[in-house]
């Protein structure tokens, strides 16, 4: 694997294989030793370009796992932000000997940009890019929704074939729906897409997924999993939705939409969480949510997309 | 490419069968032994080394696999590899003597990345290595505790193993690579 | 090819160079020699020869009136980095151009008579092709007050086109004013249709693929709607107002409809609305940044018909030349803009009439009279006529090749072009009587210098 930019061009079968290396890769994490040798003299640097704590430590915690050297550029109020472009902290990153850059930006498209350039030579791991994607968290709720349906060790090559994932909220500004919707659709699951009119992208219709309005209607269904996305109270401001409140009589997860869920579904949310908004908080602590394994998931997902970037000869050095 | 058979079944069935009643006399007994195989074809041997051992001795000896995909010293020279699952008996290694066992010993490579691996998942008492052939070439020092067969061979040779569980048949071969 | 005999010389007198042009197709399809001396079109005929002439042997080549571009941004003053009059006008003499509509958004903006003038001067020194500038609607192009557009008018520089290009005059009171205003002196508004408050932060054009792509949409109505309110004031107020740059398959519907009802307006796409689309920002490259965006398929072949049934009126480069830093960045801190002076003519070839949907008849229309007349310029877009302006471009159609760096001429190489094959090659372009481009190679600048000072 040269980079990871994306799920929409991700084959079903390279997702499965990061999935798989997971497991294993989750598995020496029960060790007393969690420490890996593999990728000794490998340096890994987490570009930076928004704020974002917890994606940062969950890559450098896998980096670190690897045994990789780990530089942080940090590149909101850097230089960067005094007018160094992309492509000058690009070059200064291959000049340093960076084998992987790990890059949020808030641009859609500059992981594809930066990966696109010859400005440098590392793989690129999109950690997050505008409001385009984020495909380490879908694949880290990919493979926290395999553990709970299929089993922690039963889990290895299967899919999500007829799962019903219902994913809420803002669609529109979400790169973490965007990366689900996609690399769901390719592990064989139903998707339905629930929020406000006005956070659904023009365009959607050729999404390999259903659209609706209403989380009621849609949680009598009892799907599987049910994912809450964060929701910005500025976008009021923009008129999006009247305000919180009503935003989250309609479309939050609350106590009451919580006790009409049946069987094992699972309440997901890829933090930070605004409790009491998009979910309250006796959804996000009860024994449906999953927001922990997915932060110990994400680990487990960002050891094996470094470990499949950086291992293996690459085909253009041959 | 021609390869020329160098180990029958009965050669294979025989060399185990050997190589089984060294590890019981050299560890006086079966007791505290923890058989692990490396991946791919070393699971297969040990757990037939397993099922001899307690059939010698009649006393059941745990046994599992180690993978060493993740302690290669080797990732960025060849195409990216999957790893294998790693199983360790319920037993653990602590204060056990592990027997090690692969389908051939060349490089000795391999074998201190199993060093290395083993090292993050406990402390055994000692650690031994059984294998089916030995075709020399060393470039660590490293040797083997049992060895099924010597077979001195040239680098551009090609020593291919083939086991009845994954390959259909016992036997090994010798070719020249392309 | 052509081969020149004999080859120009610095001995020749710069005041009489005279051109023997031999078997050049008219876009009529009739094959003619032209003699061009004194700047003018001094014969056309077959079997024709003249002294001293140097000879240009065009078998094969189409000679078009010089093509005039409604729509070109020069930069200078304020943006030399980007480009120069010079060296924007090199790009045009190559492409074809012999005039060229400076838009107004320089800095400082073309918004006073003295900025026009000094823009005008520079275009006259440069020498490679007329430069006729365009008048801010607003001062600074803020959309607030207008600017001193009879002062412009009267100017040197007799501006007749107006236009906040980059910007649209969003107010429709103000629009209403200076399309009411221009009337005195038979000026046009060319509006840059897009409502600001429909576009705010809009990366490009809003349908299947910004939502795969999370870039913020561009929708087609906030074009369509502002296309829509100003055809109406228009017809209100008895005006003539001109589209910009067309993007889409509904902008045409509305300027139909104007149209049929006997509206006074009219339309310009872009040659890189005719061949390309928003498929293309998949790649995330900021080549295909532009504004209007990159639309659909469907699009494209609603401005082709639109174009070749007369709905459109034009074809105009919006020629928008940035540094490579402006376009070496993730897609949102991008500038917008293509060059497109040196492809427009090949682009078009391959759009419209490698498809069959007009032949070079209309190329002569859409890209040399119609534009000079909405312009209202003089000696421009004239059909090749004795005793015309000698404004000739020699366009070689059998050519093709991939558009390379070395085809650019300006100082900018935004081009989303670049490794795409088109076909055609302008082997030759001839302005007031002298050539800019020769043997497909730019006249050397000395050269030009030496003309433009024998004509002062």
């Amino acid at each position: 694997m040269r980079h990871l930019l994306d799920t929409r061009t991700l084959s079903r079968a390279d997702a499965l294989n990061i999935l798989d290396v997971a497991e294993d890769m989750a598995d020496t994490q029960l060790r007393e030793v969690k420490k890996l040798p593999t990728l000794r003299g490998k340096t890994v640097v987490n570009l930076f370009f928004e704020d974002s704590t917890r994606t940062r430590i969950s890559f450098e915690a896998a980096a670190k796992r690897l045994s990789a050297d780990v530089i942080n550029f940090s590149a909101k109020g850097s230089s960067v932000s005094k007018g160094e472009s992309l492509k000058d902290t690009a070059q200064t990153l291959a000049a340093i000997g960076a084998d992987a850059v790990v890059i949020r930006h808030g641009a859609s498209g500059a992981p594809h940009t930066l990966a696109a350039s010859g400005w440098i030579d590392a793989g690129i791991l999109n950690a997050g890019d505008g409001t385009h994607e984020h495909p380490t968290q879908a694949l880290l709720d990919a493979f926290t929704m395999r553990r709970r349906i299929h089993g922690a060790g039963a889990s290895r090559g299967r899919d999500l074939d007829g799962v019903h994932v219902v994913i809420v909220g803002d669609i529109l500004h979400s790169r973490v729906a965007r990366s689900n919707v996609w690399l769901l659709a390719s592990l064989g699951a139903q998707v339905t897409l629930v929020a406000p009119p006005t956070l659904l992208p023009v365009g959607i219709e050729g999404w390999p997924a259903t659209v609706s309005y209403d989380l009621d209607v849609v949680l009598a269904e009892n799907p599987d999993v049910v994912m809450m996305l964060r929701i910005q109270g500025e976008r009021m401001h923009d008129a999006f939705f009247p305000n919180s409140r009503e935003y989250s009589r309609r479309w939050g997860l609350d106590d009451e939409r919580l006790a009409r869920l049946t069987g094992d579904s699972i309440v997901m949310h890829p933090g930070p969480m605004n409790r009491g908004l998009e979910i309250s908080s006796g959804a996000a602590d009860s024994p449906r949510s999953t927001v922990l394994e997915q932060v110990s998931s994400g680990v487990s997902v960002r050891m094996a997309a470094l470990y499949l970037l950086l291992s293996g000869e690459r085909e253009d050095q041959r | 490419m021609s390869a020329r058979i160098v180990l029958q079944q009965a050669d294979i069935s025989r060399a185990l069968t050997r190589i089984a009643h060294e590890i019981l006399e050299s560890n006086r007994g079966a007791g505290d032994l923890v058989l692990l195989g490396i991946p791919t074809r070393g699971v297969y041997l040990a757990a037939r080394l397993a099922a001899l051992l307690e059939e010698f001795s009649g006393q059941e000896v745990p046994v599992g696999s180690l993978d060493i995909t993740m302690y290669r010293d080797d990732l960025g020279r060849i195409p990216t590899r999957s790893p294998r699952p790693t199983s360790i008996p319920a037993g653990g290694i602590d204060g056990k003597t592990v027997i090690l066992a692969d389908d051939v010993l060349y490089s000795g490579r391999t074998i201190r990345a199993a060093l290395d691996a083993l090292g993050d998942i406990g402390r055994p008492r000692a650690v031994r290595l059984a294998t089916l052939v030995d075709r020399g070439h060393r470039e660590l020092p490293i040797r083997p505790d049992f060895v099924g067969k010597n077979l001195p061979s040239s680098k551009s040779e090609r020593i291919n193993v083939e086991l009845v569980e994954i390959d259909g048949e016992d036997r090994v071969t010798i070719g020249e690579t392309l | 090819m052509i081969t020149p005999t004999p080859t120009t010389s610095k001995d020749t007198a710069v005041q009489n160079e005279t051109y023997l042009i031999r078997g050049a197709r008219l876009s009529s399809g009739d094959t003619t020699d032209l003699i061009l001396e004194n700047g003018v079109i001094a014969e056309l005929g077959i079997g024709l020869s003249r002294a001293g002439a140097t000879t240009v042997e065009a078998e094969g080549l189409i000679a078009l009136p010089g093509l005039v571009d409604l729509h070109t941004h020069l930069r200078e003053p304020g943006f030399e980095h980007s480009e120069t009059v010079l060296t924007g006008t090199r790009a045009a003499a190559s492409g074809g151009y012999t005039t060229v509509f400076a838009m107004a958004n320089t800095s400082p903006v073309a918004d006073t008579a003295g900025v026009v003038e000094q823009e005008l001067s520079l275009g006259e020194q440069a020498g490679y092709a007329r430069v006729q500038p365009i008048g801010a609607v607003t001062v600074g192009l803020a959309g607030e007050r207008l600017a001193e557009l009879g002062a412009m008018a009267e100017s040197r520089a007799k501006v007749r086109v107006f236009s906040d290009d980059g910007l649209c005059v969003s107010d429709p009171q103000l629009m209403r004013r200076a399309l009411e205003y221009v009337k005195a002196f038979d000026g046009v508004i060319a509006q840059h249709a897009q409502d600001p408050k429909l576009t705010p932060g809009a990366q490009m054009n809003e349908g299947s693929v910004s939502a795969e792509l999370g870039l913020t949409g561009w929708p087609a109505m906030a074009e369509e709607s502002i296309i829509a309110r100003d055809v109406l004031i228009a017809e209100h107020v008895g005006s003539r107002l001109h589209i910009c740059h067309l993007s889409t398959a509904g902008s045409v519907e509305v300027i139909r409809w104007a149209k049929a009802r006997g509206i006074n307006v009219t339309a310009e796409v872009t040659p890189h609305h005719l061949l390309l689309t928003e498929e293309l920002v998949r790649s995330y490259d900021a080549r295909y940044k532009v504004n209007p965006p990159l639309r659909r398929a469907e699009d494209v072949l609603a401005l082709r018909e639109a174009l070749a049934d007369g709905t459109i009126d034009i074809v105009a480069t919006d020629h928008a030349p940035h540094p490579a830093e402006a376009k070496e960045c993730a897609w949102a801190e991008a500038a917008n803009g293509m060059v497109g002076l040196e492809s427009a003519l090949s682009v078009v070839h391959e759009s419209m009439v490698e498809t069959g949907l007009i032949g070079w008849v209309d190329v002569e229309r859409v890209m040399s009279r119609t534009p000079a007349q909405i312009g209202r310029i003089s000696g421009q877009g004239l059909a090749i006529a004795v005793g015309n302006p000698a404004e000739i471009t020699l366009y070689d159609p059998a050519a093709r090749s991939d558009f390379a760096v070395e085809d650019l001429r300006g100082r900018s190489i935004n081009s989303p072009y670049l490794g795409t094959s088109l076909p055609g090659r302008v082997e030759a372009t001839f302005h007031r009587g002298y050539a800019t481009v020769f043997g497909g190679e730019l006249v050397p600048l000395e050269r030009i210098q030496e003309l433009v000072a024998a004509h002062a």
